[in-house]
């Protein structure tokens, strides 16, 4: 205990002495560029994650555009694209280069990297009461990991052969021979190149954010004071830094087949007329790899969506967040369980059917923790006095997709379903609304909740509302019919089903989603220019405390600068969900606890 | 020109929309901000109820629309496919009534608490008999679901029936294979060494039991009610092997042999009334993303009687006598220096 409070005394002292320093020598590279600050390393994570979500976005617009209209040619797709769109039709190698790009981009580099990494570094201190993080080197060299990544991903869209192109699991041989794929040169080194920088900066980020949770919380702020966005935060931190390294050696191992002739993946081959003299190896083996991190990857960005829905969901119902101990519980249920569950990927490689058995267990056991915590954010609606703020919406929007897309999680867990039902457009629609969508409401909500802190100045009411409800209706038009197309067995990642003659019943209906996906890119699109514009230009901020919440970043001026408190950080003497109690509206953390107070 | 126009009228949309939002917010301020965030407050409340509605009107309508289009009304083509629709079944049920109950409480109690100056919020922090309660409860219905899927996965997954008639699917860049081991029941040997020219398969024709095999592309054919086991493989990267009629699925993973079977419970002519599409096939999906051809990577199955099925099979050479031409019995000799080890008979007949 002696120990985490000198620790503290000396974050206080470390966040009196950046604070002193910065009146001094603080010049532009050092404030926006090589900051050392969480709150600006936050915000050039975020503003990196949106430039990549624009791209990847985009990308899906592309590639919906020829499942929309097969039939069709776009010259100006030509003159945009050159070879990639001959004839003004995109091609099937860029189709699938596309596929794996917007899946590689928005998993890792806008769900991963743009959420956890802004509001993980935002957050953190802020709401635990601590000057920075733990290490605000290695916070900021996880940024310019990230940023080295993202360099390295981009240029491979511009390399002759290619980008990846394999599907953003990259399953080998697919992704281990050049032969097989013109994506598989060297598009894939580099796509494999960037994740391990990718990996780095995750994992430097983690440790940091683990640490500064388990040492630098104010005094009074014991581990069951935190808000729920920090426990969610941590236990997405722990995930991250346990599963990336298995992903990296994986990453490792395919860059040694591709390159040096070695065989931990390959045996057997017979590729484009060659006979490859690898023997011994297991493509089986990758997948165990991939989805040790894969699956827990999928929590990574759940996780600390579900934390700022909590949080949001309580402070603009005016009341307690219900079961904050369960809702801990649960996170801490999933977490663990996010570990087991991987081979319910792998369901149809031919998995010893005992071994499977127990998968199917696990996974559905998932559900348990997930529908505690459903029924705790509706109990936490019943008898409030909500405010739909922009953000309260989208926490709102967060759990109804969440619901939706845990449901169908029931189906495809259950190996006997998934055999059906696996690579179809169920999984797409699945994994679209539980983890893509519904996470990506998260984030909004914690922009919408979080933006009067980060500049203070509020985002435009007018333009948040629209682009919710063309968000929310736009996401269930897009994926909720593609459970059908699922249901009747039509396979992911086709580039044509006219010559089907058991999916080819569905082209309107792809037309019709593809016509709604560019409508909700478009409405992402007024959101970028209502942050960028509202930076600048937003109504100010005048009160410290804009929503009446109690946490602690709430306490820090209006504009906090590198240190975050002016003068001492205050003491915490209560749990974060005070609303409502005794008949007052809120109760801040920092308040000491009442004589006459009602026990809870 | 067409596209600038668009790019135009687009880009007109979002300065428009811009402006008002704009304007609203003066507006808001001209009015009094408390109220205007009133008002708004009020609106989005209707807003969410009138979305779960509209949204429930919508499930229902988009099943009218696509129900028809999936395969249960035309039902599973075998036998554990009709197994796992009963089960798709019911957890559609399940989750349905999960859903539907959610989400209704989720919007009514969004529109029903909206903030309203009479009202204070309930202070409720936690009750341990209700989440006692919403834990145990999926938990029951979970075990229920993990019990059903288990045993039909136990049963798909259970070895194929001694009599069942073995096909061996090999996958390549884009395409399928097919393999019977012919009339001695066994399938030769096969080493991917040996691949080359007509030999594609990389068969070791050195194993008596590859002398009898049968060869074909693209189209298989199988009996009606009678056990089918596949052996499956790949020769470049990974494929799958999908049969949507039948509920099946496999990997075909270059260097591990997987298998599958099954029962198929209809003809191809059969299947052609029940789903009332005169040009239905069964077809063989690749499932699993091999490269640039992967979406046209198609085989078709054609499910006839034992007695069609008979007649095919005879009318099919064995792969032995297309690799080597010169060995099957009824070769015409293209090479002289064959002649020599011709047996007289047929050197007379063939007129030389």
């Amino acid at each position: 205990m002696s120990n985490v409070l000198e620790l503290q005394e000396s974050a206080v002292h470390l966040g009196q002495e950046t604070q002193h320093e910065q009146h001094h020598h603080e010049t532009f590279i050092t404030k926006y560029v090589f900051s050392q600050d969480h709150k600006m390393i936050a915000k050039q994570f975020l503003i990196t994650g949106m430039i990549w979500a624009i791209i990847g976005g985009l990308f899906s617009v592309l590639f919906r555009l020829q499942l929309g209209y097969p039939e069709s040619t776009f010259p100006w797709l030509e003159d945009l694209l050159g070879h990639w769109a001959k004839g003004g039709k995109i091609q099937p190698e860029f189709y699938y280069a596309l596929v794996t790009m917007h899946g590689t981009i928005l998993v890792f580099f806008v769900l991963t990297a743009g959420l956890s990494g802004t509001f993980a570094n935002f957050l953190i201190p802020l709401q635990i009461g601590a000057r920075d993080m733990a290490s605000p080197l290695l916070n900021m060299l996880s940024y310019w990991f990230f940023f080295l990544a993202s360099i390295i991903m981009f240029s491979s869209l511009f390399v002759q052969t290619g980008p990846a192109s394999g599907g953003w699991t990259i399953y080998p041989p697919l992704s281990a021979l050049g032969d097989a794929s013109s994506g598989s040169k060297i598009g894939m080194d580099l796509w494999l190149t960037s994740m391990a920088m990718f990996i780095v900066s995750s994992l430097l980020g983690g440790l940091n954010y683990i640490s500064t949770i388990l040492n630098l919380r104010t005094k009074g702020m014991s581990m069951t004071r935190m808000p729920l966005t920090i426990w969610a935060l941590f236990f997405t931190a722990v995930l991250g830094v346990l599963s990336f390294p298995v992903l990296l050696s994986g990453a490792i191992l395919l860059l040694f087949d591709r390159n040096l002739g070695t065989s931990f993946f390959l045996s057997d081959i017979y590729v484009n007329g060659k006979i490859l003299p690898n023997e011994g190896g297991s493509a089986i083996l990758f997948q165990h790899l991939f989805w040790f991190l894969g699956h827990p990857e999928v929590y990574i960005i759940l996780l600390p969506a579900m934390g700022m829905s909590s949080e949001i969901i309580s402070v603009n119902s005016r009341k307690p967040i219900f079961g904050y101990m369960a809702m801990i519980g649960s996170l801490f249920a999933i977490a663990i369980l996010a570990f087991l569950v991987w081979a319910h990927h792998m369901f149809v490689t031919g998995l010893n059917p005992f071994l499977g058995s127990f998968f199917v267990l696990l996974t559905l056991l998932i559900a348990v923790p997930s529908a505690i915590k459903v029924f705790n954010w509706l109990t936490t609606l019943w008898r409030a006095n909500i405010r739909f703020t922009p953000g309260m919406l989208f926490a709102i929007g967060f759990v109804s997709l969440f619901i939706s897309g845990g449901l169908t999680g029931i189906f495809l867990g259950n190996s006997a379903l998934d055999i059906h039902l696996h690579d179809t457009y169920f999984v797409v629609a699945h994994f679209h609304i539980v983890m893509g969508v519904a996470s990506f409401f998260g984030m909004f909500a914690g922009v919408y909740h979080w933006f009067p802190k980060m500049y203070g100045r509020y985002l435009n009411n007018t333009l948040a509302y629209i682009h919710f409800w063309v968000t929310i209706i736009g996401a269930y038009l897009i994926f909720w019919p593609m459970h059908y197309e699922g249901l009747a067995g039509m396979p992911r990642r086709y580039y044509d089903f006219s010559g089907w003659e058991s999916f080819k019943m569905f082209a309107g209906l792809n037309e019709f989603i593809s016509v709604v996906a560019m409508i909700v890119f478009a409405a992402q699109l007024l959101f970028i220019l209502n942050f960028f514009h509202s930076i600048f230009k937003g109504r100010k901020v005048t009160t410290a405390n804009p929503w009446g919440a109690n946490t602690l970043e709430w306490t820090t001026p209006i504009r906090p600068g590198h240190g975050n408190w002016v003068g001492e950080i205050p003491e915490v003497y209560r749990g974060a969900y005070d609303y409502g109690k005794d008949g007052r509206e809120f109760i801040p953390q920092t308040e000491a606890v009442g004589e006459n107070e009602s026990h809870h | 020109m067409k596209q600038f126009l668009l790019i135009a009228i687009v880009v007109m949309i979002f300065v428009v929309i811009f402006q008002i939002a704009k304007a609203s917010e003066y507006v808001s301020v001209l009015k009094g901000e408390e109220k205007a965030r009133k008002q708004n407050n009020k609106i989005n409340a209707f807003l969410l109820i009138s979305f779960l509605i509209l949204g429930l009107i919508g499930v229902w309508w988009c099943n009218d629309l696509y129900y028809s289009k999936t395969l249960f009304p035309m039902g599973a083509a075998s036998e554990i496919g009709q197994k796992i629709d009963l089960m798709l079944y019911i957890t559609i049920g399940v989750t349905g009534v999960v859903f539907v109950v959610t989400q209704v409480l989720l919007f009514w109690f969004s529109f029903k608490y909206q903030e309203n100056d009479d009202r204070k919020a309930f202070y409720f922090p936690h009750n341990t008999k209700l989440e006692l309660l919403w834990t145990t409860v999926p938990a029951i219905f979970l075990t229920v679901l993990v019990v059903f899927g288990l045993k039909y996965w136990f049963k798909m997954t259970s070895d194929a029936p001694k009599d069942a008639v073995v096909v061996e699917v090999t996958g390549h860049q884009f395409a399928w294979e097919f393999r019977y081991p012919g009339p001695d029941n066994i399938l030769g040997k096969k080493n991917y060494k040996l691949t080359k020219g007509a030999n594609s398969l990389g068969v070791d024709f050195n194993d008596p039991a590859s002398l009898d095999d049968i060869h074909v592309s693209a189209t298989m054919h199988i009996p009606v009610n009678k056990p089918v086991k596949f052996v499956i493989n790949a020769q470049d990267v990974i494929h799958d092997v999908g049969l949507a009629h039948f509920r099946l699925k496999m990997d075909a993973v270059p260097g591990i042999p997987t298998t599958m079977w099954f029962t198929p419970l209809y003809t191809t002519e059969e299947m052609k009334v029940r789903s009332g599409n005169p040009n239905f096939v069964y077809e063989i999906s690749c499932d699993q993303i091999c490269g640039k051809g992967h979406f046209s990577m198609r085989g078709v199955i054609v499910v006839e009687s034992a007695a069609d099925y008979k007649m095919w099979l005879a009318t099919q050479k064995p792969e032995y006598y297309t690799v080597f031409p010169d060995k099957a019995p009824n070769a015409t000799p293209t090479d002289t220096s064959n002649v020599k080890q011709m047996p007289l008979a047929a050197v007379i007949a063939s007129g030389k």
